[in-house]
């Protein structure tokens, strides 16, 4: 009797493996819905859409964009992480949901390394210091000097606690040994307006969607903090060349499937996003609007990433004493 | 001359007619769906347009939020349910005007004052982008501050002459929009560890609540839900109504071009000042809030030439002054443009694809709303149970579809209790749904500017546009005062005298 049953145990593992391993190799069958935790037409919603534009040719199938915003990216990230692991809810994350939100969120309902597999990093997004036009300074040295002549002199706006704005800008104060007064704006884009109509003094942000700005010449760029100017904005000057070869910070975007999504099918996701990468039309886009193509993609490369965003920003997060809830 | 030819082009050699009916037509329907807002309506469509050429593209999300934010007004004026934020103050007496059997001709009025709207934010658009574009920056946070306080004084003479209750009602509205993390210091607010609360509460899940739940209460308590609703048709207005909707048309045209130009409003606060101004400045103030025309017209006309209004900054500065413009800029940069002054040089062909196809959609609203509203007679004239219980399923599945939260459909649900227990006990609503859509804005302005100034409150008397715009407040709040004292004073007098 006991050899019957595990016969048929066997006999039904090896069955369900089957399925399984077929519908891995017929996925997808029906359209993948990707959540995106932030609003339309934010910096992460547009990257997405144009990654997800090239994916659809390659996976012949619909990817609809899920936009659910709120708490700073991690409503939808948690509703992400506790979706069926099927391969047809994934989302699309950042450095805040993915790097910050842990040092944050004291309570976070989900853990960016063990409750998602991690697909592939879709973009990098170099951060730079911005300044409003009237600032009586062009170099990054010399705004340097200007924050530490007088502490409070300078305010520093952001898109909100935690943003990528607020925490990029907090480990530029570090590492300078100063602080300023901090102007929170409920998103990047109010923050930014109000940088151009110059109301505060200095902001760091992804260069995305202020490059429009910066060439207008409606605000003035300092530095940007990655090893490479952007063919954005080609002016600009890297930290290091700025004489700041330390401040080396990048927002980032990538994709994640639920904890326990089959193998195979993160890897036909992380093809389709390696596809898109390659494809001159895709990478056009997404370099006309200042993101950089990722060094490395896949979910091995992703794993580390995460690993490495949460070691670098929770200790810069929790010396300033910034939480959440 | 090089933009007439472009023009020419455009309009001879591509389907932009085409593309610009397409988005027009999604957008009412969108925006007449409960709880469906002009961006959701955008964002929907976005996906659609990856592999159409850019001018294509953009036309037809510009002409979506033409369409969506006259959609919005049809289930404000026949359900009593704002299609989108910026269509609560039609609710008013475009409902009142359908109790009264007028539904039809509320629609054509918001229907006229749409196109009227759209066009003269149209030809801002056109003809004075440059000299308007810097108002956006002109504003801070001190000036949004004043602008709050502005829209709040609305309030004043929105009490249906209970003051104290009216003013309690505000203050619930704005203890409601505390609620969710505070973007200033990341503090959780009155959220009772519900992650769903983190966010705070949508103001449209309080509008339906308030005005559509609550409604379809009290008519569960009526005595004629068994029977046939009234039988109503389209009516256009005559030349001699339109004569008459001219002043308030203007204020509209006025208020709405300014919210346009200041990011941050999205349509509501101009409808609801363009909704008052229209009151005060009318021959017939004592009709408002009973069925007027002119109180159709006023927010309608408002919110359609915010929709125009609002692309100046966005194509100027690339400012999104409201979420729909976000999903436009979004549009934008997915199709490889970078607005700003670039724009019109190097891409002059959007620039005028998009004056062109707005133009078009907005001609084209007349034939396209004539056609599309007998559908939603049709859908209004069926008998009232079967009709209570198909609104009923509409809004709860557009409140289901924001988020897909049965959270969400909690919140609407027990607000909808609350405006009724509001309704029986007296209280308006008015105030309570203008402190949830500017409690926000009111007090994160109003720390911001104090985070600038250092804890300094003379930064608010430095700033001409604040000075201003609080003194216009004082004079708002005082008249009406005194408005509402004599009102009172003549009916006591009356009483005596009888």
């Amino acid at each position: 009797m006991t050899i019957r049953k595990t016969f048929a145990a066997a006999l039904a593992a090896a069955f369900l493996g089957a399925a399984t391993q077929v519908s891995a190799q017929a996925y997808p069958t029906k359209p993948i819905n990707v959540i995106v935790p932030y609003a339309a037409g934010g910096n992460t919603d547009v990257i997405a859409r144009i990654v997800l534009d090239h994916m659809a040719q390659t996976l012949r199938q619909q990817l609809v964009i899920e936009n659910i915003g709120g708490a700073g990216g991690t409503t939808g990230s948690y509703r992400a992480a506790k979706a069926a692991p099927d391969g047809y809810t994934i989302m699309v994350g950042q450095m805040g949901t993915h790097g910050a939100a842990p040092a944050l969120y004291p309570n976070l309902p989900y853990d960016p390394l063990t409750d998602f597999e991690h697909v592939s990093q879709l973009s990098d997004t170099p951060i730079a210091v911005f300044g409003k036009r009237a600032l009586p300074v062009n170099t990054l040295q010399e705004l340097i000097a200007l924050i530490k002549a007088d502490p409070n002199k300078l305010n520093n706006g952001h898109g909100g606690v935690g943003s990528t704005s607020h925490v990029a800008c907090l480990l530029f104060t570090s590492m300078i040994g100063a602080r300023s007064p901090q102007v929170a704006y409920r998103g990047s884009g109010p923050a930014l307006n109000d940088l151009v109509a110059g109301v505060y003094d200095f902001m760091c942000d992804q260069i995305p969607h202020t490059v429009p700005q910066v060439i207008a010449g409606n605000i003035k760029a300092f530095a940007i903090a990655t090893p490479e100017r952007s063919p954005a904005i080609p002016a600009v000057p890297t930290t290091t060349e700025a004489g700041m070869p330390t401040f080396i910070a990048s927002g980032w975007n990538a994709m994640f499937a639920p904890k326990g999504t089959p193998k195979e099918v993160v890897n036909k996701l992380a093809a389709a996003v390696d596809a898109a990468l390659r494809d001159p039309a895709t990478r056009k886009k997404l370099e006309d609007i200042g993101a950089v193509i990722p060094a490395k993609t896949g979910p091995d490369a992703l794993r580390n990433l995460v690993a490495s965003e949460i070691e670098k920003w929770t200790p810069v997060i929790k010396a300033a004493g910034v939480v959440a809830n | 001359m090089h933009s007439l030819g472009i023009a020419f082009d455009l309009l001879f050699g591509s389907p932009i007619i085409l593309y610009s009916i397409i988005g027009l037509t999604w957008g009412i329907v969108g925006g007449s769906l409960p709880g469906i807002s002009a961006s959701i309506t955008m964002a929907l469509l976005l996906p659609f347009t990856y592999g159409m050429a850019p001018v294509q593209a953009i036309v037809m999300l510009a002409c979506t939020y033409i369409g969506a934010e006259y959609g919005g007004s049809i289930p404000a004026i026949l359900i009593r349910t704002p299609g989108t934020n910026s269509a609560a103050a039609t609710v008013i007496d475009g409902y009142e005007m359908k109790r009264q059997g007028r539904a039809g001709e509320a629609l054509g009025i918001s229907l006229w004052s749409g196109v009227i709207g759209s066009l003269f934010g149209l030809l801002m658009l056109v003809v004075m982008t440059e000299p308007l574009s810097w108002v956006a920056l002109a504003f801070k946070p001190t000036s949004y501050f004043a602008l709050g306080i502005l829209g709040l004084s609305v309030i004043a003479s929105m009490t249906n002459g209970s003051l104290l209750k009216g003013l309690a009602a505000a203050v619930v509205g704005l203890m409601i929009a505390t609620v969710g993390t505070d973007p200033i210091s990341g503090v959780t607010r009155f959220t009772f560890g519900s992650p769903e609360l983190l966010g705070g509460v949508e103001p449209v899940l309080i509008m339906i609540g308030v005005f559509a739940v609550s409604e379809l209460m009290m008519q569960s308590g009526s005595k004629g839900l068994g029977g046939i609703g009234e039988q109503v048709r389209v009516r256009l207005p005559s030349l001699s109504m339109m004569n008459r909707l001219k002043r308030s048309q203007f204020i509209g045209c006025l208020l709405g071009t300014f919210e346009g130009l200041t990011p941050g409003g999205g349509g509501s606060i101009a409808a609801f000042l363009s909704y008052n101004e229209a009151r005060r400045w009318s021959k017939e103030p004592e009709k408002f809030g009973k069925g007027s025309e002119e109180g159709v017209a006023a927010p309608e006309t408002a919110n359609n030439t915010v929709a125009s209004a609002a692309l100046i900054p966005l194509l100027s500065f690339g400012i999104p002054s409201s979420n729909s413009t976000a999903v436009l800029l979004g549009g934008l940069l997915i199709h490889g443009l970078l607005p700003g002054p670039r724009l019109f040089e190097q891409n002059a062909d959007v620039v005028v694809g998009l004056y062109l196809g707005s133009f078009i959609a907005t001609l084209a609203q007349i034939l396209v709303g004539i056609l599309l509203l007998p559908f939603c007679v049709w859908l209004v004239n069926r008998p009232r149970a079967y009709l209570a219980g198909f609104i009923l399923a509409l809004i709860l599945s557009g409140i289901f579809t924001l988020n897909t939260s049965l959270f969400d459909l909690g919140i609407a649900l027990g607000m909808g209790l609350v405006g009724y227990l509001m309704r029986r006990a007296g209280y308006p609503f008015l105030p309570l749904i203008l402190g949830v859509v500017l409690g926000h804005m009111v007090e994160s302005s109003y720390r911001r500017s104090l985070l600038l100034s250092g804890g300094d409150h003379t930064i608010f008397l430095e700033d001409p546009i604040a000075v201003g715009l609080l003194i216009a407040s004082t004079i708002f709040v005082t008249l009406s005062l005194v408005r509402e004292f004599r009102d009172a004073r003549n009916a006591k007098l009356k009483d005596v005298h009888a």
